[in-house]
């Protein structure tokens, strides 16, 4: 696998303080989700992204407005990095009129142009196509801002990511492919789905370069992705930068994933990204306990005030239902 | 003021117009660049626009769709082109599940202006996968139109419509009418509007419904019932989704008998939606039942001999109009 350079980067204390806060916000926004589901309060499908925070922060944190962002299922963190606020995402999540959809849809097929940010289909993978097509555009612009296209390591056995990754490598196109390597496509474990243990090792067939990293290590994620957008906002081309992480909970909230041992999922939960964060924050002098307190204390007021504004928001109207079909 | 051109001439000056009117329109898909397309519809683009604007592709047409979902979303206008319509199979998930809901689950906020061209249908010995007649799969979809023209004066304008239209446009060109549809094409500026069909013949015993490669021999059936005494109104839909209800309406209640012709097969085609409408609406308007002269259900052989038995001609359709007038 060819190696990518290390890329340098120094962030300021505020700024490792608020990916900490990102990081939590997320997993408070996806532990709040669970609960609601539960009580039967959100019906829709819930994806959940525990576990994986550090490669939505690592990838999304520091992206300008204009860069774009194709997430898939289970990131809906990156919404809220880019700049949707937590309410409205929790109306999404609600199918409430003020949601992002306005009720057509929930979880995150919905998106956002003027925060750069495209919104899957459940169809996976085929969001490649279309970042290729957002980058394509950047490049015609001669402008440097990129494209980040995420998709799991079951998606990466679709045409469309194959079919993305050529033709971004035959344009050059300003585009960083984020694997979210987390080793179940709902139950399929990788070694049912692909031969190779490294979904990174794919770039090498297509001309770029392709790098694995542990995707629980928030500064790794954000180091590498960094470097792979340096090298597209250059005008370098697409880099792939394979995550390895795992899912906490199921598919989605309504699969018990009985399909994993204990053990595994022991291991996994040992590699915690925001315990490992927070040391490490601790270990440099810029965590205490008053600023971790301010942080949590912050986090739950938003979370609350989100879910009241989900609550409270008003039901789509019926005549909706079959509107905004054409421009 | 118009000028003699044939339906593939007319296609290319549309190309070559609305690019030149609006930087936003680029042409996409396979050996269209410096070859000029497999049927010669982009002859000359690549000189007058450079590669980026006259895109060659590999052969990816889930990735053509894609990118063009992208871009479009960018405020691009592109227009793909499928080689022949029968590839479209290859990029259907993007057409209908990515293009056709994005409006609709952005919540009204986005809009996806992209033209699909698909070179359609049969009668020249193309065999299984080079003959199809897709427009059905696609006119099912909410949120996509279909324009099939049938004159090189509506491939023209209508191809403008598309290319101006903020949705996703589906235009189904017809091979066989390539170089075999010559006629007057406006200089300039005009536009078909998509959505409006053509009454091509006057007539008060009978209405013919038909659209693309049928307008030909619908109208050679209609002059021969001419010579029987049988006057019979002619409708090219032109356009079919939406499509032109209120004309068709407006016939059957000065004839009282429709027959619909398509080449594409019978079950779940046009012919079977615009009774279906009829029998809901306009029941008591009937002197006879709606006729329908289609493919069969069928695939489309290689062999002339059991494609011409398949295809309708002018004197199937002479066959259904005489019992339509006589029941």
């Amino acid at each position: 696998m060819p190696s990518i350079k290390r890329h340098k980067f120094k962030l300021s204390s505020e700024q490792l303080l608020e990916m900490l806060y990102w990081l939590k916000l997320i997993r408070s926004f996806d532990e709040r989700l669970s609960i609601l589901v539960r009580q039967g309060l959100v019906r829709s499908g819930v994806y959940s992204g525990i576990g994986q925070e550090a490669i939505v922060v690592g990838t999304c944190y520091g992206l300008r407005t204009e860069d774009y962002i194709c997430p898939l299922h289970r990131d809906l963190g990156t919404f809220l990095i880019k700049g949707v606020p937590a309410g409205v995402m929790m109306a999404q999540m609600y199918g409430k009129a003020t949601g992002l959809s306005k009720g057509r849809d929930s979880a995150l097929h919905s998106g956002v142009p003027e925060l750069g940010i495209f919104g899957n289909t459940s169809m996976l993978g085929a969001n490649a196509p279309v970042g290729a097509g957002l980058a394509l555009t950047f490049k015609l612009e001669q402008s440097d801002n990129i494209v980040l296209v995420y998709f799991g390591e079951g998606a990466s056995n679709t045409g469309d990511v194959h079919e993305a990754m050529n033709f971004a490598a035959v344009h050059k196109l300003p585009l960083v492919f984020i694997c979210e390597n987390n080793i179940y496509s709902y139950s399929t474990p990788i070694e049912k789905s692909m031969a190779i243990e490294d979904v990174a090792d794919r770039a090498d067939a297509y001309g770029f370069d392709g790098v694995a990293i542990n995707g629980n290590d928030v500064l790794a994620v954000y180091q590498a992705t960094q470097g792979a957008i340096a090298r597209a906002r250059a005008g370098e081309g697409p880099t792939l930068v394979e995550c390895k992480t795992y899912r906490w909970h199921g598919h989605s909230e309504h699969d018990k994933p009985f399909y994993r041992t204990a053990d595994e999922e022991a291991v996994w939960k040992s590699r915690d990204p925001l315990p490992t964060f927070t040391s490490y924050l601790r270990g440099q002098g810029v965590l205490t306990d008053d600023i971790l307190q301010g942080i949590d204390q912050r986090i739950r007021t938003e979370i609350d005030a989100a879910v009241a504004f989900a609550e409270s928001s008003p039901e789509p109207s019926p005549e909706d239902a079959a509107t905004d079909l054409y421009a | 003021m118009s000028h003699e051109l044939t339906y593939l001439e007319a296609i290319r000056e549309a190309l070559v117009e609305e690019m030149r009117r609006d930087d936003k329109v680029f042409v996409l898909g396979e050996d269209v660049g410096a070859y000029g397309g497999a049927f010669g519809a982009t002859k000359g683009l690549y000189d007058e626009f450079g590669e980026y604007r006259c895109l060659d592709t590999p052969i990816s047409e889930s990735c053509i769709i894609g990118v063009s979902v992208g871009a479009a979303l960018r405020g691009y206008r592109p227009v793909a082109e499928m080689q022949f319509g029968d590839f479209i199979t290859c990029g259907f998930d993007q057409i209908v599940n990515q293009a056709a809901t994005l409006r609709y689950r952005y919540g009204g906020r986005a809009a996806c202006p992209l033209v699909v061209r698909a070179p359609v249908g049969g009668n020249v010995a193309g065999g299984l996968y080079h003959s199809q007649n897709p427009e059905s799969w696609f006119v099912h979809r909410p949120g996509l139109k279909v324009v099939a023209p049938g004159t090189a004066w509506d491939a023209k304008g209508l191809l403008k419509a598309a290319i101006r239209d903020d949705n996703p446009v589906i235009y189904l060109e017809h091979k066989y009418l390539y170089r075999r549809a010559k006629g007057p094409v406006p200089e300039g500026d005009e536009i078909v509007p998509i959505g409006k069909a053509a009454i091509r013949r006057e007539g008060r015993n009978a209405t013919l419904v038909t659209y693309g490669a049928m307008v030909m021999p619908a109208l050679e059936a209609a002059d021969r019932m001419a010579g029987e005494g049988v006057e019979t109104e002619g409708i090219d839909l032109r356009s079919l989704a939406p499509w032109d209800k209120e004309a068709v309406f407006a016939s059957l209640d000065k004839t009282n008998r429709v027959v619909v012709v398509h080449e594409d097969v019978k079950t779940l085609g046009m012919g079977a939606e615009i009774s279906a409408a009829i029998m809901e609406e306009r029941f008591d308007k009937l002197d006879a039942p709606v006729m329908r002269v289609t493919y069969p259900d069928a695939h489309c052989p290689f062999s002339s001999v059991l494609e011409q038995h398949n295809l309708p001609n002018a004197d199937k359709i002479t066959e259904a109009l005489r019992r339509l007038v006589a029941y």
